[in-house]
């Protein structure tokens, strides 16, 4: 996926008027987060276990080479195979090479980010081979031909009237020529369209929420069914994962299955959550005959040890951009790459490089929401401060910004010249705003007062002198 | 496909995660360390939920499963095969069904159902009904556990609009470890099945308007039937 993070500041532009995007994001941010809040109420162990979901994935980075190649032990005692790649070209070969050693014309795919951050889907249409979403949302935007705007409610930007015209639009040339007005009739249409392509796809492509070393298996966790279709269904199963998403045993999935769904969508369990291990075994009526994991590093093992590792145990659930005023202002699409949201700004960076993504850590108000909520108690925020540092220290920063900044270091440290300052500022702006008490405008503040009124200082002077005046 | 460049790349991987870590591959103490952690997991905290007395377990799991919006019917051995027929006349549906092959269904008369026509085999993509037994339920959450086998094919799972399951109350335990505990009982601690799905009512999706509709890609209803015993 061609990413347009350099463009944040035009993308926000376009999200803050789009009118169907902000009905949608209204939906967003009152339905994910309250549900979210009444789980997390219903188990009087949720705080406890969210620390030890923390300290699994600790553990596991600290011994992530073993754990790895433990997966890889048992995948391959039962029959599967276990891909390394380095780089996103890396996966993108192997998979193609596996599809090839199939023939496969289609492969039905279940949501994975993974895949969109290796831009799979582009690479195998160019080799016609036919890569299919089958989870609805993945579904929808496909076929708008738009990447997700949230990692686990890809198409949560659309209202149901665009997905009704999706709908007529492509699969009038299957017979269904009536525009659909309800949401039942919608998913009906689209589980009736995509049953067929589950029958017929040579590949099956999923994910994975976890990998357990334990016992080489690999876990999914879905609500729709679709990744267990794609499988169940097709001949050869491929899982492809990023090198964080082993973890050491089942007990361990245990703690974090009861922190994700959760945190995810205020559910108690998703649907289906699924372990396959392995091929079709001997007497099996059904299963796929070839089982290979592609393990994806792009990146991040250069993460671990720094202070930016945090970062690493990251599972995905998506509660970070659910909470985060940002993404509810402009959603996922503003971010122009893969992952939105807080662990977008922080992982962008990352993955594509501080130069390409380096607005994504200043789109916060480090409110510390994200932080606060996050099933596994990543330090969003202080990583968000890392990339700012970063982003000074390489001089990515505009002009104006590091004048402005310069200028307010070197006022800042000198206390008498502050005070006077900030003192004749506060007393000239009570004096000028005294009739409205706000101002519509105000010089060097436009990028404020464009949207909201500026409020003049009330009486008492600043801070220092009340504290001053008040102290005990 | 050559394994050779495969390797290269492990290497390439394992080795730069070691670098990052300031250490070589695990040795000593340290590896005696993690690799016990594997012999022997640990668990992670408990939860009151899923540490009931049985009769409670059996009562938490009806609740949950119902609350994720499948239906439950608490039955003697003997009227299993009668549900059955009365849940699927109940809801309009044909008396057909595609049922898994294997001898956890056997012990109960379906003889005595006249009516209903059984096809022992895998999930077809014409079948509107399946049933199936459970190799355990899950109190804490009203989730099956199927481990799958040439007993029980996963189709059964996922391809029909009906999924009936058959589970007996003493297959019904408190939390995700303590069927950790029974698949290593009966498959061997390194060897699970090749599909475990765990399945918590009927398929469902909230991709449109985050607003739930049930019936996505896999079974739109579920209906369980825990065998009294």
């Amino acid at each position: 996926m061609e990413s347009t993070a350099h463009d944040f500041k035009d993308n926000v532009d376009v999200a803050l008027a789009d009118p169907n995007l902000q009905d949608s994001l209204a939906k967003l941010k009152v339905g994910f987060s309250e549900r979210r809040r009444q789980a997390a109420e219903r188990l009087p162990e949720f705080e406890v276990l969210r620390d030890s979901a923390r300290d699994i994935k600790n553990h596991t980075l600290a011994n992530l080479d073993f754990y790895l190649e433990e997966f890889e032990r048992k995948v391959t005692d039962l029959g599967g195979h276990v891909h390394w790649a380095p780089t996103a070209a890396d996966a993108r070969q192997i998979i193609t090479d596996l599809c090839r050693s199939m023939n496969a014309r289609t492969v039905a795919k279940s949501k994975s980010m993974v895949s969109e951050e290796i831009g799979l889907n582009d690479h195998l249409e160019a080799l016609g081979i036919a890569p299919i979403e089958t989870d609805l949302g993945e579904y929808i935007i496909q076929l708008r031909h738009e990447p997700p705007s949230h990692i686990i409610a890809p198409a949560v930007h659309l209202t149901k009237d665009q997905v009704a015209d999706t709908f007529l639009e492509a699969h009038s040339k299957l017979g269904f020529t009536k525009r659909l007005t309800e949401r039942n009739d919608l998913v009906a249409e689209a589980r009736y369209v995509l049953r067929q392509k589950f029958l017929d796809a040579d590949v099956g492509l999923t994910g994975a929420n976890f990998l357990v070393a334990e016992t080489g298996s690999s876990m999914l966790v879905t609500n729709e069914g679709n990744a267990d279709l794609s499988n169940t269904l097709p001949r050869m199963h491929i899982v492809l994962a990023s090198i964080e998403k082993v973890i050491p045993t089942l007990e361990d999935a245990a703690v974090l299955l009861r922190v994700l769904a959760r945190s995810a969508t205020g559910q108690e369990s998703s649907a289906y959550t699924t372990l396959n291990t392995g091929p079709k075994r001997p007497g099996d009526l059904d299963g796929p005959e070839h089982y290979h994991v592609v393990i994806l590093d792009n990146g991040r093992s250069s993460v671990l040890g720094t202070e930016m590792q945090d970062m690493l145990r990251c599972i995905r659930c998506g509660a970070c951009m659910n909470h985060c005023p940002v993404y509810g202002a402009i959603g996922g699409h503003a971010y122009g790459w893969v992952y939105p949201g807080p662990i977008g700004a922080v992982l962008t960076p990352q993955l594509l490089g501080v130069e390409e993504a380096s607005n994504l850590p200043n789109a916060s108000t480090f409110c510390g929401r994200c932080e606060s909520v996050c099933p596994v108690r990543i330090p969003l925020p202080k990583l968000m401060r890392h990339w700012r540092e970063r982003e000074f220290e390489r001089h990515l920063t505009p002009k104006a910004v590091r004048q402005g900044l310069a200028l307010w270091s070197f006022v800042a440290r000198r206390p008498r010249l502050y005070k006077s300052l900030t003192g004749l500022a506060n007393r000239m702006l009570a004096l000028f705003g005294r009739a409205d008490g706000r101002y519509g405008n105000l010089p060097l503040a436009s990028g404020w007062t464009r949207f909201r009124d500026f409020p003049a200082p009330q009486p008492g002077g600043t801070f220092h002198a009340q504290w001053k005046r008040k102290r005990p | 496909m050559s394994d050779a460049p495969n390797q290269a790349n492990r290497a390439t991987i394992l080795n730069g995660i070691r670098r990052s870590l300031h250490r070589g591959e695990l040795s000593g103490d340290e590896r005696q360390t993690v690799e016990a952690r594997l012999a022997a997991p640990p668990r992670g905290p408990a939860v009151a939920r899923a540490n009931l007395p049985q009769p409670e377990k059996v009562a938490l799991f009806c609740q949950w499963a119902e609350a994720n919006n499948a239906t439950v019917a608490r039955v003697a051995a003997a009227d299993v095969p009668g549900e059955v027929t009365s849940y699927l006349a109940r809801n309009n549906l044909p008396a057909e069904a595609a049922m898994a092959p294997g001898p956890a269904l056997d012990g109960f008369d379906w003889a005595t159902q006249k009516m209903l026509s059984l096809r022992r085999g895998r999930g077809e993509a014409a079948d509107h009904v399946s049933i199936t037994g459970a190799f355990a339920g899950i109190a804490e959450t009203g989730t099956l556990v199927t481990a799958s086998g040439p007993e029980h094919p996963v189709t059964l799972n996922l391809l029909p609009d009906t999924h009936i399951v058959v589970l007996r109350e003493g297959d019904i335990v408190g939390g995700y470890e303590d069927v950790w505990v029974r698949l290593r009982a009966r498959y061997g601690k390194d060897r699970m099945p090749r599909t475990v799905n765990t399945i918590t009512g009927p398929s469902r999706t909230g991709d449109i308007e985050q607003t739930i509709e049930l019936g996505a890609h896999g079974p739109r209803r579920m209906h369980i039937v825990v065998v009294r015993e």
